[in-house]
């Protein structure tokens, strides 16, 4: 794909990102935060492809260490999100209240 | 338009989709299975797309930063959660340098000057966030102290970084192929000391605006590979987590009264600040002095208090998470709203280590969230409201950000505590917060103040309330 449209690409996803990102309440900004964090894994595909073109050894292996990091930062991040997220609960959703006084 | 464009086109729709159901607590678990299942197909497409799926390497690789993550991510304790992404920041950006590297050292093959410049952007910004994030983790971690290390002349050691970087990238774009990897080289190993650098000097109060910014540039960086390695999908997410960090720079940015450019040039709290002696140096007599006189009529005074209040707001800070008082905090708040008492949290922007870092640790403890309010929402009702229990917190509710003007925290918005009819603050000590200002609400009449463990001193009031209201 040629520049000019990878550079347009990069405007239009930025645009969009910013404005439904404004959206997430501050409630939630610390999953939003390690969620975004997983999407910055996505320099995994930019790892992959290094990594199967490389023909030298010294080149092949830095490729499959960005590999390993990137999917670390994925894996991690999306699991780390979701648990947080399923502790998020409503007034009527919470368990465990017991009436402490009385 | 091809199949795997439009495929790609799809998972990027997926992944907007995804952090758009992020804007709510009942659909946020949904958006990041979504989000989660795109990055997967996208991962997938990348592999069949370019015919490279049948390498066993690939799959090695895959395989065991799976587990990596996997493992930090169960093992990984709610208070923590702040070393724990600025750690995945600095993998981020570390592979997205490597990336870059590579593409620089012409692994996928001859590469035009748009490529160059490119990729020695991602190199930067990639090592940049590497090293910063490392940093910022340790920092976070207690590995190193969370007080800035400043040195003499370290703006000067910190532009002469940077100008020599910006030389070498210029070069980057002149010379011949064969010599690119001496300048690449030197690039990766400056962007690396200039992360170290920048982040040695960020205070512990400061590390949301930084989390939030290493965030960004985790983002920016990948998208930057993605213009190096002609992959559109890295260009776009990366685009989109670019934005999100920056979205979170400027909210904490605005939470704590401070310009980017400033964070940018390293001027954190504790650099503007005065030295702590100097500030209110009789405060810290009249509150000892109260502090003294805190007995058990105090006690007796804020118990009956609380009990004939018809409305609480709990204002938690970091130290309820340090002192791990959530659970004893939710307790209390149970108890007061089975007197029938309206109990609300408000919510600081900048409570905790990380952009909503107190949601997350009161969620845990499973205080549900529609108790939970922001700064806006509930800033006006303090005035209305019997008690303010203040667990753990000071810089938030000091009024000398209105008034101590050339202070560190002049000018912060803080939670108005100070209107309320009484305030209850259940704090380690009386020192001043990260900020080091002295907080006048200590020596206020409205205010007790109960020192100590929260862990000890809040369930200690709560058994003194059950005792004033069912005496035995």
């Amino acid at each position: 794909m040629s520049l000019p449209i990878l550079l347009a690409l990069f405007i239009v996803a930025s645009v969009i990102g910013y404005k439904v990102i404004s959206d997430v309440p501050s409630l939630l900004h610390t999953p939003l935060m390690s969620g975004s964090n997983a999407l910055s894994g996505v320099t995994v595909l930019g790892a992959l492809t290094v990594a199967a073109v490389a023909k030298a050894p010294g080149h092949k292996f830095p490729g499959a260490i960005a590999i390993v990091l990137a999917m670390i930062n994925v894996v991690g991040g999306f699991l780390v999100t979701h648990k947080m997220l399923r502790m998020f609960k409503k007034g009527t959703e919470s368990e465990g209240r017991k009436n402490v006084i009385g | 338009m091809s199949s795997v464009n439009l495929l790609g086109l799809l998972f990027v729709a997926g992944t907007v989709w995804g952090i758009k159901l992020m804007s709510s607590p009942a659909t946020a678990v949904k958006g990041n299975l979504l989000g989660s299942v795109s990055m997967a197909g996208a991962i997938i497409l990348t592999l069949v797309s370019e015919g490279i799926v049948s390498l066993p390497l690939l799959w090695v690789a895959i395989a065991i930063g799976t587990l990596f993550g996997y493992y930090m991510a169960v093992k990984v304790a709610m208070i923590q959660m702040p070393q724990m992404v600025a750690l995945l920041n600095g993998f981020g950006g570390g592979s997205s340098a490597v990336v870059s590297l590579l593409a620089l050292l012409g692994v996928l093959g001859d590469i035009s000057t748009a490529d160059r410049l490119t990729s020695g952007l991602g190199l930067i910004i990639g090592g940049i966030t590497l090293s910063g994030s490392i940093i910022a983790a340790a920092k976070l971690h207690g590995k190193m102290s969370q007080r800035p290390i400043i040195f003499k002349g370290q703006s000067t050691w910190n532009n002469l970084t940077l100008l020599a970087t910006g030389v070498l990238f210029i070069s980057l774009l002149m010379i011949p192929s064969d010599g690119i990897s001496q300048p690449a080289f030197w690039i990766l190993v400056l962007s690396l000391a200039y992360g170290v650098l920048f982040t040695i000097r960020v205070g512990g109060a400061d590390m949301p605006i930084t989390i939030s910014l290493l965030n960004s540039f985790s983002g920016i960086a990948a998208s930057i590979s993605g213009f190096a390695v002609r992959n559109p999908l890295l260009v776009a997410i990366g685009a989109i987590v670019g934005a999100s960090g920056l979205i979170l720079t400027r909210l904490m940015c605005k939470a704590m009264n401070r310009s980017l450019a400033q964070v940018l040039a390293g001027k954190t709290v504790l650099l503007v600040g005065k030295p702590t002696a100097e500030i209110g140096t009789p405060d810290v007599d009249s509150v000892s002095q109260k502090e003294r006189a805190v007995t058990d009529k105090d006690q007796d005074d804020f118990l009956s208090q609380l009990r004939d209040a018809k409305s609480v707001i709990v204002i938690p800070g970091y130290g309820m998470a340090l002192a791990q008082a959530q659970h004893e905090v939710k307790k209390f708040a149970d108890a007061l709203e089975d007197m029938n008492k309206q109990v609300r949290f408000a919510i600081h922007p900048v409570a905790g280590r990380m952009p909503g870092h107190m949601n997350v640790l009161l969620a845990e403890a499973d205080v549900p969230y529609d108790k939970l309010y922001e700064m806006s929402d509930i800033n006006d009702e303090f005035k209305e409201t019997d008690v303010v229990i203040v667990v753990g917190a000071n810089d938030v509710v000091n009024p000398a950000a209105n008034t101590a003007e050339g202070t560190p925290i002049y000018g912060m918005p803080i939670l108005k505590a100070y209107e309320a009819k009484h305030v209850v603050i259940f704090n380690l000590d009386t020192k001043p917060g990260y900020a080091g200002v002295d907080n006048p609400l200590y020596s206020e009449d409205t205010v007790t103040l109960v020192l100590g463990d929260a862990k000890e001193t809040i369930p200690q009031a709560l058994s003194g309330l059950s005792r004033s209201i069912n005496p035995a």
